[in-house]
């Protein structure tokens, strides 16, 4: 059959445009130009583990972790309630929690920004109970808070889907033994969701370390992420060999984290957001 | 009893956590007054301000117009490329599946950039069209992937049947294999769709001065502070999706039942 020819301008397209630019940047961050000058470097690399930008990128990784595990501890118990309950039900809760992910990311980014804001409602009313207004606007945990309302539900799809695929005659079986509410959750059902929990910590992590809009709408200017940098290195400094260089760096730690994660989810338990 | 308790609870108020910012906007967006502090009557103002601004509806013009013809493209293009791996051997197969993944894995921002420093290379001039490129770029690895396991599923018999009873190659590709893998091609486009759409970090490395979609412009009015036009706007898209959302939850609802019902008949 000649049918393997159709996937040759796809081929083309994804050479040029995927495999390509990544090469440039490779070659970007192994290069550097001052003046009339040019040459092969590692410089780029060195300057990154330089103190300040050490900083930036264990800031964006503290961050994540943060954010991935307020997610976790928030989101396995709403996915393991939504799965018990009965069918009906079930459907509409995660339509639910499908609706607001529709919206365009920055509005609800927006959306926080005014809440949060000096003189927004959330204040208004933390004065009038006399808590005093709270100045969480512009520092980490507005970033945390950010973070965790955009990507709460990806975490708690690939739980639910897993939850609601165990076999209900394994959680009977634990009970005919004697196992109590507790125990068969402990011994049953939390190992057996635990390949939707890898997919969840992932599917968080990932976007919150690379973010760059939500801590530059909630964080302010001065807690720069690692997303920040490189956005100021290509677009405000044009430093284009270092900001390729933390490209690389970013990309390489998100692989690795990728390639561990997937270590752990030894029955490739796909999640279908679709 | 307690237990039941605590679990509606905890229900309401994750519920109330994902929906109150949201239903904030809205409310806001009938608000007499600039100030988010306090309500002080009700108006209509912002969204007939909101139709004025051109910036706003040359944004939207954009997003769609950038949305209609990436879709299509990677939807052609990658429903092929589909078929083509399909029917690869396993080393080819392995190596078009590797670079598919190089996108979807990637940070975007990385994805992003790459793609801002080979245009520039390649002396393009940043605006809608190395934009539309960008979005074809990212939402292709998406179609493939949603049309590959529909190939999969298919029964190679009745391709073979089509030919044993007189079709040529093609017509049995037209009339056997894209009806049955059309579910997949549905599904990778509007995955593509609403990926384009909804896409800020890509479009806001690879476009010029001038083209911006909503996402960026929603993006530098908010960093310029906050404008009551972005709740009109935020108001109107949210119904958008709610109305879009119940309407497809209605219509699977229903096929649901028919198929478990033509089940039963059985």
């Amino acid at each position: 059959m000649k049918r393997k020819n159709y996937a040759y301008p796809y081929l083309f397209w994804m050479t040029i445009f995927a495999v390509l630019p990544l090469f440039l940047v490779l070659l970007y961050s192994l290069t550097f130009k001052n003046g009339l000058k040019s040459g092969i470097t590692f410089s780029n690399f060195v300057r990154f583990f330089e103190p300040i930008y050490l900083e930036v990128l264990l800031r964006s990784i503290n961050l994540a972790l943060i954010s991935t595990i307020i997610c976790l501890l928030l989101g396995y118990p709403i996915a393991y309630i939504i799965s018990k309950a009965n069918i009906k039900h079930r459907n509409t809760l995660i339509l639910l929690f499908l609706i607001p992910m529709w919206m365009n990311f920055l509005l609800r980014t927006y959306a926080w920004m005014t809440l949060l804001e000096k003189n927004g409602i959330l204040n208004k009313f933390l004065t009038s109970i006399g808590l005093g207004p709270l100045n969480i606007m512009y520092t980490n945990s507005a970033v945390v808070l950010g973070m965790v309302y955009n990507f709460l539900p990806f975490m708690v799809l690939p739980i639910y889907t897993v939850l609601i695929k165990i076999d209900r005659s394994l959680i009977e079986a634990a009970n005919d033994l004697g196992a109590n509410k507790i125990i068969t959750f402990i011994k049953v059902t939390l190992p057996l969701s635990l390949p939707g929990v890898i997919s969840g910590i992932t599917m968080v992590f990932m976007p919150s370390v690379t973010t760059f809009a939500i801590s530059r709408l909630l964080g302010g200017g001065q807690f720069t992420l690692i997303g920040n940098l490189i956005e100021q290195q290509f677009i405000n400094v044009g430093d284009w060999n270092f900001g390729s260089a933390i490209s690389i760096v970013m990309m390489v730690i998100i692989l690795i984290s990728m390639g561990i994660m997937n270590r752990f989810d030894k029955d490739k338990e796909g999640v279908n957001l679709w | 009893m307690v237990n039941k308790v605590l679990k509606r609870v905890y229900t309401a108020l994750i519920y109330f956590f994902l929906y109150a910012p949201i239903i904030i906007l809205i409310v806001f967006s009938f608000n007499e007054s600039k100030s988010r502090g306090s309500f002080t009557g009700f108006t209509f103002k912002w969204y007939s301000m909101l139709f004025k601004d051109r910036q706003i509806m040359r944004a939207m013009y954009y997003t769609l117009l950038v949305a209609v013809i990436a879709s299509a493209v990677s939807t052609f293009l990658g429903t092929l490329a589909a078929i083509g791996i399909h029917n690869m051997h396993r080393r080819q197969k392995k190596i078009l599946l590797n670079i598919t993944y190089l996108p979807v894995l990637n940070p975007d921002i990385v994805t992003a950039i790459s793609l801002m420093v080979l245009f520039i290379a390649l002396n393009l001039k940043l605006g809608l069209f190395t934009m539309i490129i960008s979005h074809i770029t990212f939402c292709l690895p998406y179609v493939v992937l949603s049309v590959l396991p529909k190939l999969k599923q298919l029964n190679p018999n009745i391709y073979e049947a089509a030919l044993d009873l007189g079709a040529t190659p093609s017509y049995a590709l037209r009339k056997v294999i894209i009806p049955e893998i059309m579910p997949g091609i549905i599904s990778g486009a509007l995955l593509a769709f609403t990926l384009s759409v909804d896409d800020f970090v890509i479009s806001f490395f690879t476009t010029g001065s001038g083209v911006s979609n909503l996402s960026i412009t929603i993006y530098s009015m908010a960093r310029r502070g906050i404008k009551p036009e972005i709740n009109a706007l935020s108001t109107l898209l949210f119904l958008t999706v709610l109305i879009l959302l119940l309407l497809i939850n209605k219509i699977t609802n229903k096929e649901e039942r028919e198929m478990s019902l033509i089940e039963k008949n059985k």
